[in-house]
């Protein structure tokens, strides 16, 4: 409730200060706002409340989820550096923006309501397809922009007809109201109850990009500027699988039967097509658009399992993800814009490619050894804390005893391995001709720290326990 | 608490050694595997022989699950952390007269993986022995892959995904076992690798948890048909990471099989023993079959630790308490004479530039000192009687010739066929007419007699008085067959 109202005001005086002549103001400003949201998120800690005709709700887990997407965006916005090397930027607008999506993001999380779902995933929608083409010279991200709206909107569209048949059938558009709907299964829902819920999820399952709804994210994770990708991959994705999450735990643990195959064979596609196509991938971020769908994947075994581990797995593994896909964004932006310095190339694709990381460790160990945390993490290597979500993952599928699920899930992290290592022995073990990067100071911070956090939950997983 | 010093010394070592970078890093890394050793030894000689678990630590790491970080050393642990406790200076040592490019980070890695072995031989829950497991490849990786030879990167890629493949089967093994254990609401399931003992599984399932488990450890040794990643990476290693992966290493793959396998899915064993003995005897004379014909000595050797595991693996397999023992000895002479052979052949690769032996011979003439040493280590691994090698073997081969006479007598064949290839590598290197690359040919300096002269007083050590060693083990040995079902044959 807090981060809200906070966020709405904060956003609102972003643009405002983006009239000022300085452009310097606004990175701290919207640092500091970031982190009075994430403060004022606290304040409810360990009460649970009601808001706004019991449509919003926060508990610690909604709070929890709240926190992840607020660091997430801390990180983003910290490596954004004020788009000091881009003239045509407009800093105020984007970050008023992301704050404004954040609202959408926080909805998506709490809500107690299928109508404030459908506004919190619209806020966050139209904010994205904004950022999206936001590189307005790009045509790439032009073609991003539009790809993703309009096939984002198809898929609203699919989403809102859903829950209209939600309503028709259950009479309510609360969770708690089509939960008592549901809980009558044994003596047959109506048809349409299915049916609502089938396009309720295609339209959520197409936002956190999982297949076979997952063509445009290629597209679009490539077309848009690098920054804006590693907010859409982070703070989408946990908004959305935390509104899956409570969609089907608060209303529909009732029918389980009937989404829980359903689920597991989304959950299968999603695992081979994000994983094996990754593997042909010669750019560095289209590979991470690939990768970002098999961890949909990854994500989507906890909630087609949907045991007593699975709030706790899908909580962890979404930090553990946001902050490797982060940091490994960090330094492809920083390669990216020292490759098109040094061959005065405008041509993104060679510079966002895996050559482009030859050597980079050599000259740069912080910048190969964040890269490398991350790449691990990603791999689910141990001593990262990618290994133990995907642990947290592993056990709920065991826990539901769904173990060809899982069978799948571990041939393709083999295979995740690979395309992850790629950039490990191309940083490390091959030559390349590049110089040290210069690193701004706010850049060093937040890849040490997303070192350490990465590492620290590696090792001592027992961290974010019993918090909700 | 001996535990936890003997895990943790190294890797906080390791991380003062990433800061420096001079001439001095390698000393450094010396004393820090002298002081390791020391725990080591200490740990060894005041162990009380019996059935428990010493030295331990445990400490809740994810409460709520019930996984404890807890580690202890107990019979089946001992042996190896002493292992690895004599081995890693010594693998150190051997490096004095190379200089690595950036040191700091090569000699960090050593200590991490260290570190890592550490916690595998001794950790007591399940999945702190996986993490680990898991850990202790990573450094093993990096040193491979930056300071290995011209085909490195292919290389030691393929070894990486081959053995984190093999993992993830034993991580699933791992959770189901995992979630068979009892839990009761407010208190979550055990990970304690000694609640996996006291499952009762059904036959299917121990069927599906020993492949889970055989696949994961049959790469990492390696046992036919998993070990194509093998030979490749252990010629383009750099030495001193050839010696951590077939002098300690590949043991994380027998200990697993003797800590998980056999325990854990006995009926698993009655099913498929057969099948995994049958391979890892199929491992024994082709490898020993392609050793006689390899004119690289890394190759050579590469292979002969090849065919020298699979006789442990089979050993383990036959399930009986000599076939046991003798695995739990054979890896302690194995490390040692393996590491010694390589660096044989690291010395006279130092010197002549190559490991081919057709271009070697004559190397006997200037070389008093190292004709010894490697004829001893030569002779301890074809196992002779008197030297380490013997002991092992021939309680190895005792115990899988009492489970199947014909198995026996085709792993039998390791002693022939070792005694050809490691004796015609010896007299193709050493004896002979000198070659334009062995005319000038330096003895053994300092540093280099001091990595060989450990090493030797192991050799006869275990040959003539293995009793130290296995009186250690016996305890744990005996109560590890009380969850085999067949009957245990006596060694006495």
């Amino acid at each position: 409730m807090f981060p809200i109202v906070l966020l709405s005001v904060f956003a609102v005086v972003l643009l405002f200060l983006g009239f000022l002549k300085s452009r310097s103001v606004l990175l701290p400003a919207t640092l500091l706002f970031l982190v009075a949201a994430l403060v004022a998120n606290f304040l409810d800690w360990n009460k649970t409340y009601l808001y706004f005709n019991s449509m919003l709700r926060t508990d610690n887990l909604s709070m929890v989820f709240t926190a992840i997407v607020l660091l997430s965006s801390f990180l983003v916005v910290a490596l954004s550096g004020s788009f000091e090397d881009d003239e045509a930027a407009q800093p105020a607008e984007y970050y008023a923006i992301i704050l404004f999506s954040l609202v959408g993001a926080i909805m998506m999380i709490g809500y107690e309501n299928l109508v404030m779902l459908f506004v919190g995933v619209e806020i966050l929608s139209v904010a994205m397809y904004i950022l999206t083409g936001s590189d307005k010279r790009n045509l790439r991200s032009n073609e991003a922009a539009l790809k993703y709206f309009l096939m984002g909107a198809f898929a609203t569209g699919i989403m809102l007809f859903g829950m209209a048949l939600l309503y028709g059938a259950s009479g309510s558009f609360t969770l708690a109201g089509i939960a008592s709907y549901a809980s009558h299964a044994q003596q047959g829902l109506s048809l349409i109850f299915y049916v609502g819920l089938l396009m309720l999820l295609v339209g959520l399952l197409f936002k956190v990009s999982a297949a076979p709804f997952h063509f445009w994210t290629p597209d679009v994770y490539d077309g848009a500027p690098t920054i804006f990708t590693a907010y859409m991959s982070t703070v989408v994705k946990t908004a959305g699988f935390a509104a899956l999450l409570h969609l089907l735990a608060a209303s529909f643990t009732y029918v389980y039967s009937f989404w829980g195959i359903i689920l597991a064979v989304v959950t299968a596609i999603t695992l081979i097509a994000g994983n094996v196509t990754a593997v042909y991938q010669n750019s560095f971020k289209r590979m991470m658009a690939y990768s970002s769908i098999s961890h949909a994947g990854y994500l989507l075994i906890g909630l087609a399992a949907l045991s007593a581990q699975s709030r706790q797995a899908i909580v962890f593994y979404s930090l553990a993800y946001s902050i490797a896909t982060i940091s490994a964004f960090g330094v492809l932006m920083l390669v990216t814009r020292q490759r098109g310095m040094q061959t005065l190339s405008s041509n993104p694709l060679s510079n966002e490619s895996f050559d482009a990381f030859n050597g980079l460790a050599k000259q740069n160990p912080l910048l190969g050894l964040a890269m490398a945390t991350s790449m691990l993490s990603l791999a689910g290597i141990p001593l990262t804390a990618g290994f133990w979500g995907k642990f947290y993952m592993f056990s709920t599928a065991v826990e539901r005893g769904q173990i060809w699920l899982l069978v799948v899930a571990v041939l393709m992290s083999a295979v995740g391995i690979y395309y992850y290592f790629r950039v490990i022995i191309a940083m490390y073990f091959r030559d390349g001709a590049t110089e040290p990067i210069r690193i701004s100071p706010v850049f060093r911070y937040v890849l040490v720290a997303a070192i350490i956090l990465t590492i620290g939950l590696g090792v001592a997983p027992g961290l974010l326990q019993g918090l909700f | 608490m001996l535990t936890l010093a003997l895990i943790l010394f190294p890797a906080l070592t390791a991380c003062l050694l990433l800061l420096t970078n001079s001439g001095t890093t390698r000393q450094l890394a010396f004393g820090a595997a002298l002081i390791e050793t020391a725990l080591a030894i200490y740990a060894f000689s005041t162990f009380t022989p019996n059935a428990t678990s010493q030295f331990g630590f445990d400490y809740p790491w994810i409460p709520s699950l019930g996984i404890r970080l807890s580690a202890g050393i107990d019979g089946i642990s001992l042996l190896l952390t002493l292992l690895t406790g004599i081995l890693v200076p010594l693998i150190v040592l051997s490096t004095f007269n190379r200089a690595y490019e950036r040191p700091g980070t090569f000699y960090a890695l050593m200590l991490f993986m260290q570190s890592a072995l550490m916690g595998v031989f001794t950790a007591r829950d399940g999945f702190l022995f996986y993490f680990f497991f898991e850990a202790a490849l990573i450094p093993i990786y990096f040193l491979a892959a930056m300071w290995g030879g011209a085909n490195r990167i292919p290389v030691t890629f393929k070894f990486f995904i081959y053995t984190i493949f093999g993992s993830l089967f034993m991580l699933l093994a791992l959770v189901y076992l995992y979630y068979q254990t009892p839990a009761t609401t407010g208190s979550a399931h055990s990970s304690a690798i000694v609640d996996f003992y006291k499952l009762k599984l059904s036959a299917s399932a121990q069927g599906w948890v020993f492949w889970a488990f055989f696949i994961a450890f049959a790469i990492k040794m390696p046992v036919f048909p998993f070990h194509t990643w093998q030979p490749d990476t252990y010629v383009e290693s750099p030495t001193p990471a050839t010696m951590l992966l077939a002098g300690i290493m590949l043991k994380m793959g027998i200990y697993g099989l003797i800590r998980f396998i056999l325990p854990v899915t006995p009926i698993g064993i009655e099913t498929w023993g057969q099948t995994a003995i049958i391979l890892s005897v199929i491992g024994i004379v082709y490898g020993s079959i392609i050793a006689i014909r390899q004119r690289d000595m890394k190759r050579l050797i590469a292979y002969s630790s090849f065919s020298h595991v699979g006789l442990m693996a089979a050993g383990v397999f036959s399930q009986t308490e000599t076939g046991l023992q003798g695995a739990l000895i054979q890896m302690l002479a194995h490390g040692v004479n393996v590491v010694g052979l390589f660096f044989v052949a690291d010395v006279i690769y130092s010197r002549t530039d190559t490991r081919q032996l057709d271009q070697l011979g004559g190397i006997t003439r200037t070389t008093p000192k190292l004709t010894v040493y490697f004829m001893i280590i030569m002779l301890g691994s074809v196992a002779l009687p008197l030297t380490n090698g013997f002991i092992g073997e021939f309680l190895l081969l005792h115990g899988v010739y009492s489970y199947n006479h014909y198995l026996g007598l085709a792993a039998g064949f390791t002693i022939i066929f070792g005694a050809v290839y490691l004796l015609r590598m010896f007299q193709k290197a050493m004896f002979g007419p000198t070659t334009a690359r062995t005319e000038s040919f330096a003895d053994l300096t300092l540093s280099e007699s001091w990595v060989f002269v450990p090493l030797v007083v192991l050799v006869f050590w275990m040959g003539v008085y293995p009793q130290t060693f296995m009186k250690m083990t016996e305890p744990a040995v005996a109560n590890l067959m009380k969850y085999i079902g067949t009957t245990a044959i006596s060694m006495k």
